[in-house]
């Protein structure tokens, strides 16, 4: 009987606390700089792209989102940097889910996701997301913040690097006594 | 009738239109109420506060096309819900929010109560197990399984807590040596509070109370892990709302009753102008404890009902009726 009790003065001190809620649409939590959000084609300094159309990236998308056609640079026509260019370079952000595979195939670092998330439309043909809407800024920025910067995530590092560091200290196989290994990154 | 047929009528349109309106603030209230329990906001987009979000609901339920499903009986599947609602709506018409007031700037007196029955306590039990056949009627004319299921599990969840329920209440009735509402009130004000004398009685009341009004942790008609959502589960816009106006105004009318049987339902301490709002009050505290209750305790499983309720609170009202016979004859 005093358990009933104590369930309902939880839930009544629940009451009184203040709601955790954050407000989206007002509030914008800053991301993780390294969340994976629309990604980014980018250009050489002197204005030339950067993707050369090897479709490495197409190849790497576990979810065949990434579509690109190639076509020679020329003398009078040259576009990227490379031998070839990717005369069509389009990612269908309904089908891609996001993984970064596309970023980490790349051998020129043409394309890299950003942390933006707001990607909303109302018709499929518009997540269709072609070259020149990749090569431009985002329309809709989301903030971001340096890790150093974070509030609530930061200390959710901590905590999850401390859990971890409590295991690999009580873990009877024996973890190696070097720090470097012990630790999550 | 206490009034004459017209102030009767008009008393009638304005208790029922309060009630709905009572409703509306009551859902957004148990939601922001949830909200605040489980430390997140609740519902604060429509209007101030959330304070429309009854109403945006209702728009939406209105604007839903009325269907009959496949394998429905039509004509007892449409009639079903208004069993329901008129069974919930109908109890309120007993419940005292006052004695004798006169009408502003007029000679007229009226009584705020429609109408006062030497059977009161009786009519709105009857009422309450009238309304089961609403939720039985529908589950059964939807033509599925679940929903039968649904409307056979409140069949026997009511057969089950009616007999505590009423054993229970026949503890103030003996008492107060009266079925009516009027003289139960007046009496508690006379003596003293029967949550008092009656504790016991009034803790299997609120139990059994939770259980006919099919509200959480005894929502067993409704669990949506073993019959989606029960009796209800085929029907759609204002038919479905009907269900859930019906059952949200039963809370209601027992929070009501609770107030009348061992609260001394509207009089309290003050002049008699705040007899209404001692009522109102009354009532909103039993719907706290609802609400808290739905924030606080899961789901019990169906032996567990049953179990509480037969091995449990039938011998307990059992014996609180005893003792209180005993103590009103000798002591």
């Amino acid at each position: 009987m005093l358990d009933q009790v104590k369930g309902f003065s939880v839930t009544l001190r629940h009451l009184f606390r203040k709601p955790v809620t954050q407000q989206y649409p007002e509030y914008k939590r800053p991301v993780y700089p390294r969340f994976r959000g629309r990604h980014q084609l980018h250009r050489h300094d002197n204005g030339l792209e950067k993707c050369v159309g090897c479709s490495l990236c197409a190849a790497a998308c576990p979810s065949d989102c990434i579509r690109v056609v190639a076509a020679e640079n020329t003398a009078d026509n040259r576009v990227s940097a490379g031998e070839r260019y990717a005369r069509i370079y389009e990612i269908n952000m309904a089908r891609c889910i996001f993984c970064g595979y596309c970023e980490l195939a790349c051998p020129f670092d043409a394309i890299t996701l950003g942390n933006d998330f707001e990607l909303s439309e109302i018709s499929r043909e518009a997540l269709v997301y072609t070259k020149e809407m990749l090569l431009d800024k985002p329309i809709r920025r989301t903030p971001s913040k340096s890790v150093e910067l974070f509030d609530e995530p930061a200390q959710e590092m901590e905590r999850v690097l401390g859990m971890y560091e409590i295991v690999t200290a009580t873990d009877p196989e024996g973890v190696p006594d070097d720090p470097e290994v012990g630790g999550l990154w | 009738m206490v009034d004459g047929p017209y102030i009767t009528i008009i008393k009638a349109f304005v208790l029922v239109n309060l009630l709905m309106g009572f409703f509306a603030v009551m859902t957004w209230v148990e939601r922001r109420l949830i909200g605040r329990f489980q430390v997140r906001l609740g519902p604060n987009r429509v209007g101030p506060a959330g304070l429309l979000q009854p109403i945006a609901d209702l728009g939406k339920l209105l604007r839903k096309q009325s269907m009959v499903p496949e394998g429905a009986r039509p004509r007892l599947y449409l009639m079903a819900p208004f069993v329901s609602l008129f069974c919930a709506i109908g109890a309120f018409g007993l419940m005292p929010f006052g004695g004798v007031v006169t009408f502003p700037g007029t000679d007229v007196q009226f009584h705020l109560y429609i109408a006062d029955s030497n059977v009161a306590l009786l009519f709105v039990a009857a009422l309450g197990s009238l309304g089961f056949y609403g939720l039985l009627v529908g589950g059964w004319a939807s033509g599925s399984k679940y929903s039968l299921l649904g409307g056979m599990r409140a069949i026997a969840q009511l057969v089950s807590y009616e007999v505590a329920f009423t054993l229970a209440v026949i503890g103030v009735v003996i008492h107060s040596g009266s079925l009516s509402f009027i003289t139960i009130s007046e009496a508690q004000q006379q003596w003293v509070w029967y949550i008092v004398p009656q504790f016991l009685g009034f803790l299997v009341f609120m139990v059994a109370a939770v259980a006919e009004s099919n509200r959480p942790p005894f929502d067993l008609t409704e669990a949506d892990g073993e019959v989606v959502a029960g009796y209800h589960t085929e029907y759609g816009g204002m038919r479905f709302a009907m269900f859930a106006n019906a059952e949200f105004i039963n809370a209601i009318t027992l929070s009501a009753l609770a107030a009348v049987l061992f609260l001394a339902g509207p009089y309290g301490p003050g002049p008699t102008w705040l007899e209404p709002i001692w009522m109102l009050l009354k009532i909103g505290f039993f719907l706290f404890i609802f609400i808290w209750l739905r924030a606080t305790v899961p789901r019990v499983r169906f032996d567990q009902l049953m179990s509480l309720g037969w091995k449990l609170l039938l011998p307990l009202a059992t014996l609180n009726l005893l003792v209180t016979a005993f103590f009103v004859v000798y002591g």
